[in-house]
């Protein structure tokens, strides 16, 4: 992108050379100057943290809330014990199921959402923010409203469907162990589907005129230049939404299932996932006693699976990405 | 009343003798789950305790219970937790006291006015060592609507038989839902239902203790037998009952929609000021006429002392005030449904709260079967039984498979149970 003869230009008259050393000096202590901020905070309430949770599940707890070394043994206890490994896989089976489900819903419709707003619709800007909307709203109250309205007894679900001839369809989606996983992540896909959205729409908003107008001349219709022309340069936003997807699925999936279907992961642990098996053996759940140590062991483990994810996509989709000049 | 007189010239007595050492301003925090009852303590408890305390301010700071022992023991390990801990009964509690968080009061006089079986909630197995004063506990039974059984002409069923007959008359008619209750929130499919009906079944202490002994399991019949009959409640319970959660079951039956609450008494307060119809209450049915009833006195607040507190003289004098008749009195008829476990003897003056308080005398009085010992290990037994017993509600699990889960968690880690 940088032109070099603007470079030229601004050094011209001085000697080329030492002019662009002493601006390179110059830009280096503005770097550690806007940096060191950053750079702490992130130390201080990431790095730090991580490394100490990492610490922390190489040890063991006494009764007395001393600590002894116990090296992998909380690994091979929650990888290989009936009983915690049983919890653990169903928690990650549970997290890939949220995950695939935020992939085909969400990301598509996020897509579908961002081309149609990029056609500059009418009223487009109301419904950019309607649709962004509720992901600004809490968890809590989103968790809410929507058992509400699929609730049984005061619920809206069954008279809407009643109105169009389909009560018969009505179930207790929250309540069956079938259906509670798939209803909680539509919930988080209605409340989500505003960021793929945003990241899309501004990727296709930076896409110039030109080539869509060379497209044009060169005789493809909409459709084709959305294939063709438009889909290939936002490949990589696509890879980032993919991989925030990704991140979030064992982060912010948390909260909407502990506020709807509690820490037990109800009905059965179906709803079990990574985060609320960490929540209740890190914090306790009313008779479990909290354990700071197999806590930690779970976090980092969500930490590695989070890696391993992050890793393969780098290294083997992010580098195959085409990037074009626009 | 002469021995209530005693205790309260001896309180008295003990506070004017420690009035020297007190006499230092100090203010002291209260550390609870119960954000409800915030009213109560600053406008009626608080200042009751002022009148004859003038030197200590007192602050009640709840927290959500659903993030009280989370927070309790990030406070506490932070050094920030208040200087009195509202105390969850049994291995909550105990784990704090052994990591030294619970100061250690079995010196207190007060403790003395309790009886043995409240004091063990808060104590080491070897009752070696109090930690907390108990100050009440919830009675389970099934809350209903009189004035729908006045209309339907039904009476209190006090067999099991008897039960599903009025169960039978209530879906019959039609106008009310049977039973309240619904398996969404898992926990009242464990505590209003099968800790609740149980102990008819499995002879209250004497089934609980053969547990945690080891000589019975979950897999005998009488710990089969009162999933049967919550199989048999879900053709009574409200359609759709799997996503219906608790604060549903509430509302239906304030609203006058259901005709039988199971319940705790905890309910007693919220019932009476939600609820324009007349209520009543009836103990778990028995199996045949004429047996001994049982009911489920859960041991479930105590009050106890940070260790690690700055004013350990202010504190210890309050809980000196929380043990006191005095104490007891208040609380009850404050807050009906919380039953002081005091032996000393009062007036009860809500007549719900009355007519659960009186089962003590007509019925054996046990506790959570889970809740002592049993829930030490992972996977955790009281976490299982919200579980099984949901599943047994929404038809993922027969009465065999449940018990035979929770059989085979409690195996896995308690010594006893693996011969």
């Amino acid at each position: 992108m940088s032109d070099p003869t603007t470079e030229h230009l601004t050094t011209a008259g001085k000697s080329p050379a030492s002019g662009r050393k002493k601006r390179r000096v110059a830009g280096r202590a503005h770097i550690v100057v806007f940096l060191a901020p950053a750079v702490l905070i992130y130390t201080v309430f990431s790095i730090y943290p991580l490394v100490e949770s990492l610490r922390l599940s190489l040890f063991d707890g006494l009764p007395d809330g001393s600590a002894v070394w116990n090296g992998l043994g909380n690994y091979a206890t929650l990888l290989f014990d009936a009983n915690w490994a049983g919890q653990f896989w169903n928690a990650l089976w549970n997290n890939l199921i949220l995950f695939f489900i935020h992939m085909v819903v969400q990301n598509p419709i996020g897509l579908l959402l961002a081309a149609l707003l990029s056609l500059a619709p009418r009223f487009g800007g109301t419904y950019r923010t309607l649709i962004f909307v509720p992901t600004l709203l809490s968890v809590v109250i989103v968790g809410f409203i929507w058992e509400l309205i699929l609730s049984p007894l005061w619920g809206v679900s069954e008279t809407i469907l009643g109105g169009i001839g389909l009560a018969w369809l009505y179930q207790p989606w929250l309540g069956l162990e079938s259906s509670a996983l798939v209803t909680v992540s539509l919930i988080s896909v209605w409340q989500y589907v505003g960021i793929p959205m945003m990241l899309i729409y501004a990727a296709l908003l930076s896409i110039p005129d030109e080539l869509i107008d060379a497209a044009r001349v060169d005789g493809l219709n909409g459709w084709w230049i959305f294939w063709k022309v438009k889909l290939p340069l936002i490949l990589p936003t696509l890879g980032i939404v993919a991989i925030l997807t990704y991140i979030g699925n064992f982060t912010a999936s948390f909260d909407l299932i502990y506020s709807i279907q509690g820490a037990l992961g109800a009905p059965n642990y179906s709803t079990d996932v990574m985060g609320t098996l960490l929540f209740r053996t890190f914090f306790g759940q009313q008779l479990q006693i909290g354990d700071t140590y197999m806590g930690a062991t779970i976090a980092s483990m969500m930490f590695f699976i989070i890696l391993i994810g992050v890793s393969f996509y780098l290294v083997l989709v992010q580098r195959r990405l085409q990037r074009y000049e626009m | 009343m002469n021995t209530m007189l005693k205790t309260t010239t001896a309180t008295l007595a003990l506070c004017i003798a420690s009035g020297s050492v007190m006499a230092q301003d100090a203010t002291i925090t209260i550390e609870s789950w119960r954000s409800e009852d915030q009213a109560i303590w600053d406008n009626v408890l608080i200042p009751a305790f002022q009148e004859s305390h003038p030197g200590i301010e007192v602050q009640f700071t709840p927290t959500a219970p659903t993030e009280y022992n989370a927070a309790l023991n990030a406070r506490l390990e932070g050094g920030t937790a208040g200087d009195l801990i509202v105390c969850r009964p049994f291995d909550g509690s105990l784990a704090l006291f052994e990591r030294g968080q619970l100061a250690d009061i079995s010196d207190l006089e007060g403790l003395s006015n309790f009886p043995d079986f409240a004091r063990a909630a808060w104590q080491t197995d070897d009752a070696s060592a109090t930690f907390c004063v108990p100050m009440a506990s919830v009675i389970h039974g099934f809350i209903y609507n009189a004035d729908a059984f006045a209309e339907l002409g039904l009476e209190e069923p006090t067999t099991v038989d008897e039960f599903f007959a009025v169960l039978d008359a209530i879906q019959e008619d039609g106008t009310y839902t049977p039973l309240a209750i619904g398996s969404a929130d898992q926990w009242e499919a464990a505590t209003m239902a099968y800790t609740n009906i149980g102990p008819t079944y499995w002879g209250g202490e004497a089934g609980r203790q053969a547990l945690i002994e080891g000589s019975a399991a979950f897999t005998d019949p009488e710990y089969v037998a009162p999933f049967e009959v919550m199989e048999r409640w879900t053709d009574y319970m409200g359609r759709s009952y799997q996503a219906q959660g608790y604060t549903d079951s509430q509302n239906l039956f304030t609203l006058g929609r259901a005709a039988i609450y199971p319940t705790g008494s905890w309910e007693i307060s919220g019932f009476n000021a939600q609820a324009d119809f007349e209520m009543g209450a009836f103990p778990p049915p028995v199996q045949a006429a004429g047996d001994t009833c049982y009911i489920s006195d859960h041991t479930d607040i105590g009050i106890g002392m940070n260790a690690a507190t700055d004013n350990p003289e202010a504190a210890r004098t309050f809980l000196e005030w929380v043990a006191s008749p005095e104490f007891a009195e208040l609380y009850t008829n404050e807050l009906p449904g919380f039953f002081s476990l005091s032996n000393a003897e009062f007036e009860v003056e809500d007549p719900l709260a009355q007519e659960m308080i009186s089962w003590r005398q007509e019925c054996e009085s046990t506790i959570r079967v889970a809740h002592q010992i049993l829930s030490r290990g992972e996977p955790n037994t009281w976490n299982n039984m919200w579980t099984v017993s949901a599943n047994v509600f929404n038809d993922a699990a027969s009465p065999e498979e449940a018990a035979a889960a929770l059989q085979d968690g409690l195996a896995a880690w308690y010594a006893p149970q693996q011969n």
